[in-house]
């Protein structure tokens, strides 16, 4: 009798357990995702339909802000603790820092058939803590060379698939032609850690140069900066379009559909923009190869950049939050995208099995260039000398927002003509110097 | 006796002030007139004026993606609730600091605008943590209370200002006819202020309408204002200014039709006390 009235007392605990779980999971709950505008992100807003149909008591709210708006805002709710936001996109450089903080919700425990192996090991270390993965990448990019193949034929020049800077500077000499207002390239030039100094530290790395020695001690002073801020401020002021200097991303991308480029360097993601007939001028006449290094220098720059869904400790509903970031970056919602807008469409740079899928490569013809600068890409090791960071086109330390913010403005106005390469960089180095010592890095 | 202005130096004086008029309105045009083009006439260059095929899609765009009348109707009970609790606040203070000066009114009066030197993301954190425990995060309440006290030195120092006209011999007849302080205030002063009331509203309502700073740090998405929905569209990654600016005509409508009903009162307040 004890032992039946046990094994009852123990089946209708379990009951009592079971049904809680149930009720817990099916409690309707309200993930508010804050989040950047960008043509992958507006996408997945509008084809959340299959995730909320799935579960029928998660609504999503979204909150969708400017880039440095959006990092200021969440930067602000996670340090706080406020818990205003339940799912966070933020980039690999913020995901490492505020790992280490406990800022954000481990994502060990992934539904199954989330294929975590699948994941592009590049941008699955760099989302990787201590062996622990803190957010889910959305779409990830390198940066590459895009250039015009017409004008390429026209000048009578060639662009290898593995350029250096020489072939870089003698194309982009011979494509120029100020009086047809088509310039033989375009980089990024508006002041920023984001923007012109994205660039400028990986085409830095790309000659071998680096941020810091292993005592964390500025190298601004170093033959290898001073020779790749020359060539960078050579291009620019004699092959580039006038006001380069106040040019990002956006400003390039406009001018390389307009037909006014002829190589430009930048993100993979934009090759997905100036192939697309719609909105490009030249769409037909895009050519791409992998980001360029200096003669005798093995590194291609290094540049990674992911734009990831991560959980902030301090949401409520971490486990509903882990369900639709998991479907957001799942195999399962890239075939969603390619069945309702086309393969094309499919975020870029996260899964290599998205790179094995000959429907994908056959849509875009920029797929296997991108793959090529993922794979390359080293944020361990972005230098070829040995640093104390991680990052590749940043250093991931959390003063480098300031730091290259204010780097990069010394650097955009030698591009104005409003100083030298030199002065440029002998700011940078003592800009440096104050602000590291000031947080303790070095005496 | 005036004297008669020359022609020809009418026709420059009018000429001036249309070219000014243009430029200051230029970028506004510009904006609207982006907002009916498409994504790829948006960036055309040469810039495309008026021979455009014009379109809606992406007013279009925008209402499918963003719940329009839920920020407009936030941005309203925002700046109205600000506005109308600042003056509720700003009449009575106004009113002891130009009719029962003290020693230090100058310096109060210097002091209250000073906050307005401060930089506003000095004080982000703390009032974000105030926020946070009491609850105000993403409130139209909070947002009510912050705009309130951050325009209030404008709204008391331009009623400061207008009471300062009113003759003080008014006040102290209608006291010798037995009116209290409250009467004072309320069926004297008041109505012979409106003019300058008004204008106050006006500006103060404007002034809360492109709060951009406080309206995007303290709210997530319910109480965010059409500042929000204006900043949802900004990308750093891709082309939308065609999108970004049927955004930005939408959010600006409202206050901009608001402006031109009410200019008469509002030029008339923001210059008077200008010519003595």
């Amino acid at each position: 009798m004890k032992t039946l009235t046990r094994a009852l007392l123990g089946a209708s605990a379990l009951c009592t357990v079971s049904l809680a779980a149930q009720a817990q999971s099916d409690d309707p709950v309200t993930l508010t995702i804050a989040t950047v505008n960008n043509g992958d992100m507006v996408r997945m807003q509008g084809l959340t339909g299959a995730f909320t149909e799935a579960h029928p008591n998660i609504t999503l709210q979204w909150v969708t802000l400017e880039e440095n708006e959006l990092r200021r805002r969440v930067t602000t709710d996670i340090a706080t603790g406020s818990g205003q936001f339940d799912v966070l996109t933020i980039g690999n450089y913020e995901v490492p820092i505020w790992g280490k903080q406990d800022w954000l919700a481990p994502l060990d425990e992934l539904p199954e058939g989330y294929d975590t192996d699948d994941l592009l090991p590049s941008i699955r270390q760099a989302l990787t803590v201590d062996d622990t993965l803190y957010a889910l990448p959305f779409y990830g990019e390198s940066a590459m060379v895009m250039y015009r193949t017409d004008l390429v034929e026209e000048a009578g020049v060639t662009i290898p698939d593995q350029p250096t800077w020489s072939d870089i500077m003698t194309a982009a000499e011979a494509m120029t032609n100020e009086a047809e207002q088509t310039y033989g390239i375009c980089l990024r030039g508006k002041p920023g850690w984001g923007e012109n100094m994205a660039f400028l530290t990986a085409m830095a790395n790309s000659y071998g140069a680096r941020w810091f020695d292993m005592d964390w001690r500025p190298q601004f002073d170093s033959p290898e900066w001073q020779s790749a801020t020359n060539d960078y401020l050579t291009m620019l002021n004699e092959y580039g379009p006038p006001g380069a200097a106040a040019n990002g991303f956006n400003e390039n991308l406009s001018l390389f559909q307009q037909g006014r480029c002829g190589i430009w360097i930048d993100a993979t993601v934009a090759a997905s923009f100036v192939t697309d007939p719609d909105e490009s001028t030249v769409a037909e006449n895009v050519g791409f190869a992998q980001f360029p290094n200096k003669e005798g220098v093995d590194n291609h720059g290094n540049w990674l950049w992911s734009w990831n869904l991560a959980i902030p400790a301090s949401s409520d509903s971490v486990d509903a939050a882990k369900e639709f970031v998991a479907w957001a970056t799942s195999k399962e919602y890239t075939e969603i995208v390619a069945e309702e807008q086309g393969w094309r469409a499919a975020p870029p740079g996260t899964r290599t099995s998205l790179y094995e899928n000959q429907e994908y490569i056959d849509a875009a013809p920029f797929a296997e260039m991108t793959l090529t600068s993922m794979e390359a890409a080293d944020t361990q090791n972005s230098s070829v000398q040995e640093v104390p960071y991680t990052g590749g086109q940043f250093v991931a330390i959390p003063e480098f927002q300031g730091i290259g913010t204010a780097v990069g403005q010394a650097i955009s106005a030698a591009l104005a003509g409003q100083s030298t390469a030199e002065q440029a960089l002998s700011q940078a180095q003592s800009i440096t110097e104050r602000e590291m010592q000031r947080a303790g890095y070095m005496d | 006796m005036a004297r008669a202005v020359p022609n020809s130096r009418k026709a420059i004086n009018t000429a001036v002030a249309w070219t000014i008029a243009i430029l200051i309105f230029f970028p506004i045009l510009w904006t609207v007139l982006t907002s009916f083009k498409t994504e790829a006439t948006a960036i055309a260059d040469p810039p495309v004026f008026l021979a455009f095929d014009w379109t809606l899609e992406n007013y279009t765009a925008v209402q499918e993606r963003s719940d329009y009348f839920r920020h407009f109707w936030n941005s309203v009970v925002i700046s109205l609730g600000s506005t109308i609790i600042g003056l509720i606040i700003a009449i009575p203070a106004a009113w002891a600091m130009a009719f029962v000066p003290g020693r230090q009114t100058k310096n109060v009066l210097m002091w209250m605008l000073s906050t307005k030197m401060l930089p506003p993301v000095g004080v982000l954190v703390p009032l974000y943590l105030i926020f946070r425990d009491w609850g105000l995060l993403d409130t139209r309440l909070g947002l009510v209370i912050v705009l309130t006290l951050i325009n209030l030195p404008i709204i008391v120092w331009m009623l400061y200002t207008y009471f300062r006209e009113i003759p003080v011999d008014i006040l102290e007849a209608a006291r010798m006819d037995g009116a209290g302080l409250a009467s004072e205030v309320i069926y004297v002063l008041t109505p012979m202020a409106v003019p300058g009331i008004a204008s106050t509203l006006l500006l103060n309502i404007i002034l809360a309408w492109n709060e951009a700073f406080w309206t995007l740090n303290l709210t997530a998405a319910n109480a965010a204002p059409l500042t929000a929905f204006i900043a949802s569209y900004s990308s750093p990654e891709g082309l939308f200014y065609a999108k970004l600016s049927a955004a930005s005509t939408m959010a600006i409508a409202p206050i901009l039709i608001m402006g031109w009903f009410s200019q008469k009162q509002l030029v008339r307040g923001l210059t008077f006390g200008a010519v003595k």
